[in-house]
């Protein structure tokens, strides 16, 4: 991670895309770029990303802000927050396009019901997620169809419809 | 993905919210872990398991080495398990415990099996894990895996490879660029997504080639790109090859040409990076500009506010070069400022306060006054900055500018936004005659320790100066040590400047001698003693304002170490005597630690120490004695590549009449001594110099540089320059090199050639600052003032010009004027030095830039001989 700025000029690169609860806190965050180091730095990040725009209607339409360098782009769906940061000089639309399929894919694999408790039910599905859309800040696939489909095929027992899947059973 | 929005769920009951991972603990999930380790696994349990170490991890928790280790060594355990499901679960846990490498062992065979599974996902995925914590030497094993995973039919193994790739090439890139067939193949895929990863990765391979480059993008502009993503990135591709060749390309201009079309590509993706290319091509006329600029404006009426601040962003850059061009959007950007995103508005406001006209300006003062303390300090920044432009293109609206100005310092802010309001002020001050005492009274109001220097060279020239005065007192009373001394220095100044002011400073400082703090009472003391303490209406002598408040004109740092190196004794301390010039050592220094041989360094630093250690050096070889007073002694010139057989410097020593090559010689082949080395030098290309000495080097032994000089003739004060050619002539012996024995005594007579030194007009040039450059300019009078008009063509930006005409002439910048703020149009570049004969030269320079990037510049030397002046202007039109 440490080599992020060496390719910065061509590539589009994502920093960091984060899901947080309407309260601020993490259900899944994933940093690509080492600008925050610490669990602290990314804790302090976090906070201020949601207190900048804690206020904002980014419920129909991502909104988008800029600070620190960085562009954030963000859209809040029931009480989840789902936020991607870019470069300043990363062409919006392209970390829109990233955003948008995060928010896709957690759609379909949540079977369109969006909360936080049931994304925290399904943890492991959010984390694939994740791990399908960016791998080290290069963008893998902004489709959510794709992305979805991609994780699906690797549930427990692919047999199984996806509601049943999904259901973790936790003690 | 219509998304039934039934009800805002903000403000639902916290109690009744049900979590999983409620009291979730990690000791009991470690334990919990030790299922990884049944005979018969459970794939659904060993799932959740990892799915709650993930957790744990996501939320911040870490683990100890020891506790990662058993997790990892029972992890890989969990390969026996053919569930696709908890597979990817453990490929997961293992990136995310990056394990060690005698930990990746473990893991490799189970991962190099699934790289070759028949399952697409195993294979995608395991070279994903694998690549991520692999090592080079693991790399040359699975190489040919991964040659053919670039290739694979299924397009995620086939990205999964390409990606990984991306990546090694930071850490490998000798062996990654080995796979440019493989990749080259997968340019030319029928998949979106590995075309888009294959191009990311081959220009990656190929970027120093500039003609590889050129060739590949303009390959694809005639093929077909298949992902908005892989387009945006040709378009990225296009622009750094149309800038590397230069904005004079006249005619045919294809990759423009394709540029232009991606404006009407249907994904908005493509056509926001296309503009956003034209718009930052340099040179680009206005013409080229207006598609690009109609598909922008169109975004600004977008419903999308990702959309409209995308587009108002780039404007508001575009505003700043070319103005005119986004004027057509003006209407658009009005009815932004009401933007529900303050961000969109924020940009919207400062846009058209770059393009609007004068009876715009007081109708969007009122309107950002509205909303500036919703935004963030960033964007108030923003604004403070494209107000302080403003003011200065339209002088006369400088009242309700300033009053915003100085409202906005009341309120809130942190101390970066509250710089950027103090600066503008000053600076709106200094340009804006009628400003001044408006701009001083606003400052007053908001007094820190940084404005202090500027109200007290500017206060005491206003109509009425003893209205400061107050502010400043109060600040004597009010504040720390620091800025009561910097108060109290301001005080004097007061008093030295304007006499009639004179009694009520000394009051003032007489009560500071009784201040707590030693720096406040020595300053007061030594004031009220230069200003003649008797209290009266006097003039004050010229001596003491000039001892007070005259720029010291040598350069603090020389000043310590002469101070350092005084003893006490009859003979007082000389200011004279302490060198004039600034060093630049850190900058030899730094050169010299990066040098490869280790001998060098010592000798190197050591004399590059100053014309002090050059000057003991120089006098001690008599055929040198006779030359006079050192002018200067250049920094040392590479004559050598690194790493050769004999690494060779040099210094030129500027004397009135002759110039002195010293060649800095190192020996770094441990069979030979050197004997008898001179330096040959053609010095046919350098007219007026005649060769009149030179001193050889007896013996070069290995690893101890040595120097050889040769002295030339010139005429006296004249800076006469040249090119001179330079061979090493020498007698190699060959010795053993464990007892430096010489083995054969007849040597062989070698010569070597070295790189040519050029004497340029900037060695006869002594890098002297001045504190005050206003004062030195005042003071040094315009009886040799020659000003003159320069175009200096095309350049990429101001910064460029400034720094080549700053080394041509080897001038000192003063007041930190070289530093161009990017983006300017115009800058104003103050230097000064001493030319040969010991001249005072100052030279303010003031660039502008025109819309074809054609920098024209004003060149005004004020110097202490006429001759010197006009040789100023020959050397910079010369140049």
């Amino acid at each position: 991670m440490a080599s992020f700025s060496v390719y910065r000029d061509s590539c589009p690169l994502v920093k960091n895309i984060l899901l947080l609860d309407s309260e601020g806190k993490r259900v899944a965050v994933k940093y690509y770029s080492d600008e925050w180091s610490t669990n602290a730095a990314k804790l302090a990040y976090e906070k201020s990303v949601f207190t900048k725009t804690q206020k904002t209607n980014a419920r129909t339409e991502a909104e988008i802000t800029m600070f620190d360098n960085n562009i954030v782009i963000y859209k809040f769906i029931q009480d989840l927050h789902f936020f991607v940061t870019g470069g300043d000089d990363e062409n919006e639309l392209i970390l829109d396009a990233v955003l948008q399929g995060f928010f896709d894919a957690v759609t379909l694999l949540l079977r369109n019901k969006v909360d936080k408790s049931e994304a925290l039910e399904n943890l492991d599905l959010i984390l694939l997620c994740l791990d399908e859309i960016v791998d080290r800040g290069m963008i893998l696939e902004t489709d959510g169809n794709v992305i979805a489909n991609k994780v699906a095929t690797s549930s427990v027992d692919p047999a199984a419809p996806l509601s049943e899947q999904v259901i973790l059973n936790f003690e | 993905m219509a998304q039934p929005l039934i009800k805002k769920d903000d403000d639902r009951d916290d109690e009744s919210e049900y979590s999983p991972f409620l009291g979730i603990e990690k000791g009991a999930v470690l334990q919990e872990a030790r299922v990884f380790n049944d005979p018969q696994l459970d794939p659904r349990r060993c799932s959740q398991v990892i799915t709650k170490l993930l957790y744990l991890l996501n939320q911040g928790e870490s683990f100890t080495k020891v506790e990662a280790t058993e997790v990892f060594f029972s992890v890989t355990k969990l390969f026996q398990s053919k569930d696709n499901g908890l597979r990817r679960m453990v490929y997961l846990m293992i990136k995310e415990l990056s394990p060690s490498a005698d930990e990746v062992i473990i893991v490799t065979s189970s991962l190099m099996k699934d790289m070759n599974s028949k399952t697409d996902m195993y294979r995608a995925n395991a070279i994903r894990v694998l690549c991520r914590i692999t090592d080079g030497t693991l790399l040359t094993q699975i190489e040919r895996y991964l040659k053919q995973a670039i290739v694979d039919k299924n397009p995620v193994v086939a990205s999964a490879a390409l990606v990984s790739g991306i990546h090694l090439l930071q850490t490998n890139p000798e062996i990654v660029k080995r796979w440019s067939n493989e990749v080259q193949e997968a340019v030319q895929s029928r998949a979106a997504l590995v075309q888009f990863h294959a191009l990311a990765l081959l220009h990656q391979i190929r970027q120093n080639d500039r003609l590889a480059v050129s060739k590949l993008v303009s390959n694809l502009t005639r093929g077909t790109v298949r992902s908005p993503l892989a387009q945006c990135l040709l378009i990225r591709f296009i622009s750094q090859v149309i800038q590397e060749s230069g904005s004079t390309q006249t005619g045919d201009r294809p990759f423009y040409d394709y540029l232009e079309a991606c404006l009407r590509h249907k994904a908005e993706m493509v056509i926001f990076e296309a503009a956003r290319a034209i718009t930052e091509l340099s040179g680009v006329t206005s013409r080229e500009l207006t598609p690009a600029i109609t598909v922008l404006q169109l975004f600004l009426s977008s419903s999308k506010p990702v959309l409209r601040f995308a587009a108002v962003r780039t404007l508001n850059k575009v505003a700043m070069m070319h103005p005119m061009a986004v004027t057509n959007c003006n209407i658009d950007m009005e009815s932004l400022i009401s933007d529900q995103n303050r961000s969109i508005a924020t940009l919207a406001i400062t846009t058209l306060l770059k393009t609007g006209n004068e009876s715009s300006v007081d109708r969007l003062m009122k309107q950002i006054t509205n909303f500036m303390s919703d935004i963030a300090d960033e964007f108030k920044i923003v604004v403070v900055d494209a107000i302080r432009s403003l003011c200065l293109k339209f002088p006369l609206k400088y009242r309700s500018l300033m009053n915003f100005l100085s409202n906005i310092l009341r309120e809130e802010g942190g101390f970066d936004y509250k710089k950027a309001i103090v600066d503008s002020i000053v600076i709106l001050i200094r340009d804006i005659p009628d400003a001044k005492e408006s701009g001083l009274l606003h400052l007053c109001e908001f007094i820190e320790d940084c404005e202090f220097t500027y109200l007290s060279t500017q206060g005491p020239k206003t109509a009425d100066p003893s209205k400061y005065i107050r502010y400043i007192y109060n600040r004597v009373i009010l504040e720390n040590a620091t800025v009561r001394a910097s108060a109290v220095s301001t005080l004097a100044k007061f008093g030295a400047m304007v006499d009639s002011l004179k009694p009520r400073i000394f009051i003032l400082l007489r009560r500071c001698l009784f201040d707590s703090d030693d720096e406040v009472r020595d300053r007061a003391t030594l004031y009220l003693n230069t200003l003649g303490g008797d209290g009266g209406v006097v003039e004050t002598d010229e001596d003491a304002k000039e001892f007070l408040f005259g720029s010291l004109d040598v350069p603090l740092s020389n000043l310590e170490t002469s101070l350092k190196n005084y003893e006490p004794s009859e003979e007082p301390f000389d200011i004279n005597s302490v060198p004039k010039e600034v060093k630049s050592q850190p900058l030899a220094e730094k050169k010299a630690t990066n040098k490869k041989h280790p001998g060098l360094d010592t000798p190197l630093a050591a004399a590059s120490t100053g014309v002090d250690a050059y000057e003991k050096l120089l006098s001690s070889i008599s055929e040198f004695s006779s030359f006079g007073k050192l002018f200067k002694s250049s920094a040392p010139v590479e004559l050598t590549e690194a790493e050769t057989e004999y690494a060779v410097n040099v210094v030129k020593h500027v004397y009135d009449g002759h110039v002195v090559f010293q060649y800095n010689c190192t020996n770094t082949i441990p069979e030979q001594l050197l004997e008898d080395v001179t330096v040959t030098v053609d010095a046919s290309e350098a007219e007026e110099f005649a060769e009149i000495a030179s001193k050889p080097l007896r013996s070069l032994p290995y690893d101890t540089p040595g120097h050889t000089f040769v002295a030339f003739q010139k005429p006296e004060g004249v800076p006469a320059v040249g090119k001179f050619s330079n061979n090493l002539r020498f007698i190699v012996k060959e010795v053993d090199p464990s007892t430096g024995e010489v083995i054969e005594e007849d040597g062989m007579e070698e010569d070597y050639q070295l790189e040519d030194v050029d004497v340029v007009a900037a060695d006869y040039m002594l890098k002297v600052g001045v504190s005050n450059f206003r004062n030195a300019w005042d003071s040094i009078g315009d009886d040799f003032e020659k000003v003159d008009e320069y175009g200096l063509g095309p350049r990429e930006n101001l910064t460029e010009a400034v720094n080549a005409v700053i080394s041509l002439l080897g001038m000192q910048p003063c007041e930190g004027t070289d530093v161009v703020p990017s983006n300017s149009r115009s800058h104003t570049c103050l230097l000064s030095g001493v030319f040969i004969g010991n001249v005072k030269v100052l030279v303010r320079l003031q660039f502008g830039l025109d819309s074809n990037r054609e920098v024209a510049m004003k060149l005004a030397v004020r110097s202490e001989d006429d001759a010197v002046s006009d040789t100023i202007h020959e050397i910079v039109a010369s140049g």
